[in-house]
């Protein structure tokens, strides 16, 4: 493959000449051209373009032939995303026909995510009922220590892939079949750039920033911040330790997303948790009002 | 790396759309705060592409600046990134362009 565009095919040969254009010739004698990187306004006032290949340089070498290529234009104004979204929208109508409280739970690797499931499956599973959709690239792990904890869970692994999309949802509510009326948590895949993007159905977003990883982040990856309802400032067990400003952290998310909650927790000593805990109760309280609205 | 599953979308899209017809070529328009790069989805694109419809085909991306409208004043600016305010201060702004992932026309080869 090659290094700088990811063509693929057996290349015997690279040959890079300036103005960011290179040549393969590959084992058939097919020669490729491209460029890379290259800008232009030549498109009557349009922004900047960026192409993939110019295609006219296709040289074959058994059999010389050039045709005319006779080509048309057909308007397609199709949202890239629209098939994820369209499955998105599918299981946002699953819950809320069941009155199920559907929350897509991100953050960074290792800010405690799972173990504030755990700690959260210990706190409410007597009262609410709790089911979990745990996403990772690999490993039951998670998944284990969330079914230890008392809470049935489906575990999700992407492989390569860096986060969870609305269809895999789909597949493991088919497997989870969390009750009427429940908590579900969807653990995203540890990442805070990518699953910004991909909406699974959820009712919202909770983002967790770990006082350790520093009050940047938000403005750092300021699209999951402004994606997120609530954004819970975990692990403030550790800040006698730490050089962290909580009040710019707050600012520096309220900056990218003015109306974010902020709620100060730690799921070691259990801290704030009391005031997280009423408003997931608020908001269950609002998804069965809702379907109560749906009803009439 | 989402514009890997980005392009996927892009490639099944527009292979359906062709209805065994060649490419030539894609344009799409991403917005500037749409969390997506054009140079990743380009150099997703030759390898997602091979084996379809849009084997060898160019891909032009128009990039579309971002733009708000502001809930204080209600005056519209160009939003340089997430978290910049309007010129009267306020950070309350409603995006109006810029989120845009959008494939707007392809160029398929006549039939013969």
């Amino acid at each position: 493959m090659c290094g700088t565009c990811g063509c693929q095919g057996k290349a015997t040969a690279t040959i890079v000449d300036l103005d960011g254009e290179h040549e393969h010739i590959h084992a058939d004698g097919t020669r490729h051209r491209h460029w890379h990187g290259h800008h232009h306004d030549d498109h009557g006032g349009h922004l900047p373009h960026h192409h993939a290949h110019e295609h006219h340089d296709h040289e074959h070498r058994d059999h010389e032939h050039h045709h005319p290529r006779h080509t048309i234009e057909v308007s397609l104004e199709a949202q890239i995303l629209a098939k994820n979204d369209a499955i998105a929208a599918r299981n946002r109508a699953w819950f809320a026909g069941r009155e199920i409280l559907a929350l897509n739970l991100v953050s960074s690797p290792g800010a405690g995510k799972t173990t504030l499931l755990e700690r959260m499956v210990r706190d409410l599973g007597g009262k609410l009922p709790l089911s979990v959709i745990e996403g990772d690239q690999a490993t039951t792990l998670d998944g284990e220590r969330i079914r230890a904890a008392g809470a049935r869970v489906v575990q999700l692994n992407t492989g390569t892939g860096c986060h969870l999309e609305a269809e895999m949802i789909g597949r493991a509510l088919g497997e989870l079949r969390p009750e009427i009326g429940s908590l579900l948590w969807i653990e995203n895949v540890g990442n805070l750039v990518c699953p910004a993007l991909f909406d699974l159905g959820e009712w919202a977003k909770v983002a967790i920033l770990s006082v350790t990883e520093g009050e940047d982040k938000p403005l750092k990856y300021p699209h999951m911040f402004r994606a997120a309802k609530l954004m819970l400032l975990n692990k403030t067990d550790l800040l006698p330790y730490l050089r962290f400003d909580e009040a710019r952290a707050v600012a520096n998310v309220r900056a990218v997303n003015p109306d974010i909650a902020v709620i100060r927790v730690s799921a070691e000593t259990g801290e704030g948790l009391a005031l997280f805990y009423d408003l997931i109760y608020d908001w269950a309280a609002s998804v069965r009002s809702g379907a109560a609205r749906q009803l009439v | 790396m989402h514009e890997l599953s980005i392009t996927r979308n892009i490639v099944a899209i527009v292979d359906e759309a062709a209805r065994g017809r060649r490419v030539c070529r894609v344009m799409l328009q991403i917005g500037k705060l749409s969390g997506v790069m054009p140079d990743a989805v380009l150099f997703c694109f030759d390898i997602v592409a091979q084996g379809t419809a849009l084997h060898g085909a160019r891909l032009d991306i128009e990039e579309i600046e971002a733009r708000a409208r502001c809930d204080t004043c209600g005056g519209e600016s160009s939003l340089p990134h997430l978290g910049a305010s309007c010129p009267c201060g306020s950070r309350r702004l409603t995006l109006i362009q810029g989120e845009e992932l959008k494939i707007r026309t392809i160029e398929l080869e006549e039939a013969a």
